[in-house]
């Protein structure tokens, strides 16, 4: 039965295809998904790798939120930066994370870049680039730092600086002009800020702060938010309505009958 | 013909308060133009803290919502616990993610308190499940834009059941009295930690 509990099998289900693509030659137009206008970056340092992104989500023109995370987590010593529409870097990362997990579990060894990389590149070439996915990937494994950069249509590249997003002209072009190989954490953090930056005052589609996540083979230091880039101004006046204001037509109250309260802490689950 | 967004004409928000999150709609259902219906639910219950609003076709959020709560149901059966709703808002996320090639076409707002450590929660995603977690308010509906407007300028933090509630009621009825396709009344549920208070409210009707 095709019903909604999906718990058995994964995968796509495309039981409204049919009927969209009806609705379609109604002359429906249709809604976008949501793309996020982003800037992300990353560059390989001295003691490993730095990851970098701006916070803004976009619908059209609209701010839909000015504080995402798009620096997702694939293993301990892999994460990994998204743009393009937004669910599919999500669920994009979070599937692959999930399948490195699995292989960490059944080879015993750490988790290394390359493996990621290829599993991104098979699965989204598989979708001929419909899943909308540009991603930058880094990590630290057994052979070194690696930087990873992932297009939708699943060509990969392997570079010491990457940029990708609606920014990444802007975030290039501090990278060619100061990136130098085995720079120190500071100067490197500094110079993925500074790329970020490039992105959020330069391009629309990017905004509000940058994070940034070291990984080196010590362990990883996401740091969210690295730099406030826009700070919200105070708001002056006070816009409180009184209470009563609001004309209610009727009003009802569902009580809770709490039998007994009972607080118990449980160990979160490892996921 | 019209997007399926603008079919049937809505307007959702959710909002935190102190100890205690907000969720309202508009009530009417159109067809285009034409209003059809002057008292239409767009908010449901899904255990006693935790409700769901859709903003898009209203008979995509019938269907998505009776799925989630046959999902839900089996979910309580087998876990014998209420459901967290982070849990509940990954359920919604990964039932339109399933539909990523072939969507339903709803957004949905979540909002509740969490059944164990009480804390307010609120979320929202796009119509192929992308979620958004926020600590303020989440809006979506026909006058979305209206409605980050009045939002941005009302909500302010810690505000207490009866502020929350006025706060969210006037920024949904001056949100939706400057779209043609929403409004024509609105409902309120003020959710706290041993009670919901349902109102609905007297509201322009044109």
């Amino acid at each position: 039965m095709a019903d909604g509990t999906a718990r058995v099998k994964g995968g796509f289900s495309f039981e409204l295809c049919k009927r969209n693509e009806m609705l379609k030659k109604a002359g429906m137009k249709f809604p976008q998904p949501k793309k996020t206008g982003t800037t992300i970056a990353g560059i390989v340092f001295k003691d490993g790798v730095i990851l970098g992104a701006d916070t803004r989500a976009t619908e059209g023109t609209v701010i839909a939120d000015k504080n995402c995370a798009k620096i997702h987590y694939i293993s301990k010593n892999i994460y990994c930066c998204g743009a393009g529409t937004a669910a599919d870097t999500e669920y994009t990362t979070e599937t692959i994370s999930s399948d490195i997990e699995l292989h960490r579990l059944s080879t015993g060894r750490k988790p290394r870049v390359a493996t990621a990389c290829r599993l991104l590149k098979q699965y989204l070439y598989r979708y001929q680039g419909h899943i909308g996915a540009y991603l930058v990937l880094g990590g630290v494994d057994t052979t070194g730092p690696h930087l990873f950069t992932v297009h939708a249509h699943g060509s990969t590249d392997k570079l010491p600086y990457v940029t990708m997003g609606s920014g990444s002209l802007a975030a290039m072009a501090v990278f060619e002009s100061h990136y130098t190989p085995n720079m120190g954490v500071e100067e490197g953090k500094k110079l993925v800020r500074d790329a970020i930056a490039g992105g959020i005052f330069n391009d629309l589609g990017s905004g509000s702060n940058v994070d940034l996540c070291v990984i080196t083979a010590d362990g990883v230091d996401y740091i969210r938010p690295y730099d406030v880039a826009n700070v919200k101004g105070e708001r002056v006046g006070d816009y409180t309505y009184k209470r009563g204001t609001t004309a209610v037509l009727d009003t009802t109250v569902r009580h809770f009958e709490i039998v007994s309260e009972r607080v118990q802490s449980t160990e979160s689950m490892e996921t | 013909m019209a997007n399926p967004f603008e079919y049937n004409g809505s307007a959702v928000v959710g909002m935190i308060g102190s100890g205690c999150v907000a969720i309202a709609a508009d009530r009417r259902l159109g067809i285009q133009g034409q209003t059809i219906a002057t008292t239409f639910d767009k908010i449901y219950p899904m255990n006693e803290s935790l409700y769901i609003g859709f903003y898009g076709l209203a008979t995509d959020a019938l269907t998505v919502s009776s799925r989630l709560k046959y999902q839900l149901n089996l979910y309580q059966l087998r876990e014998n616990r209420q459901i967290k709703p982070k849990a509940f808002m990954h359920m919604t996320s990964n039932l339109l993610y399933s539909k990523r090639f072939g969507y339903y076409f709803v957004e949905p707002v979540i909002a509740g308190l969490d059944p164990v450590t009480k804390d307010p929660y609120i979320a929202t995603m796009d119509l192929i499940g992308c979620p958004m977690e926020t600590k303020d308010f989440v809006v979506v509906g026909t006058c979305s834009e209206q409605l980050y407007g009045m939002c941005e300028s009302l909500w302010k933090p810690d505000l207490e059941p009866e502020d929350l509630f006025e706060t969210i009621s006037q920024a949904l009825m001056n949100a939706v009295d400057r779209d043609a396709l929403s409004g024509w009344g609105a409902i309120v549920h003020v959710i706290e930690k041993d009670k919901v208070t349902t109102r609905t409210l007297k509201a322009r009707m044109d």
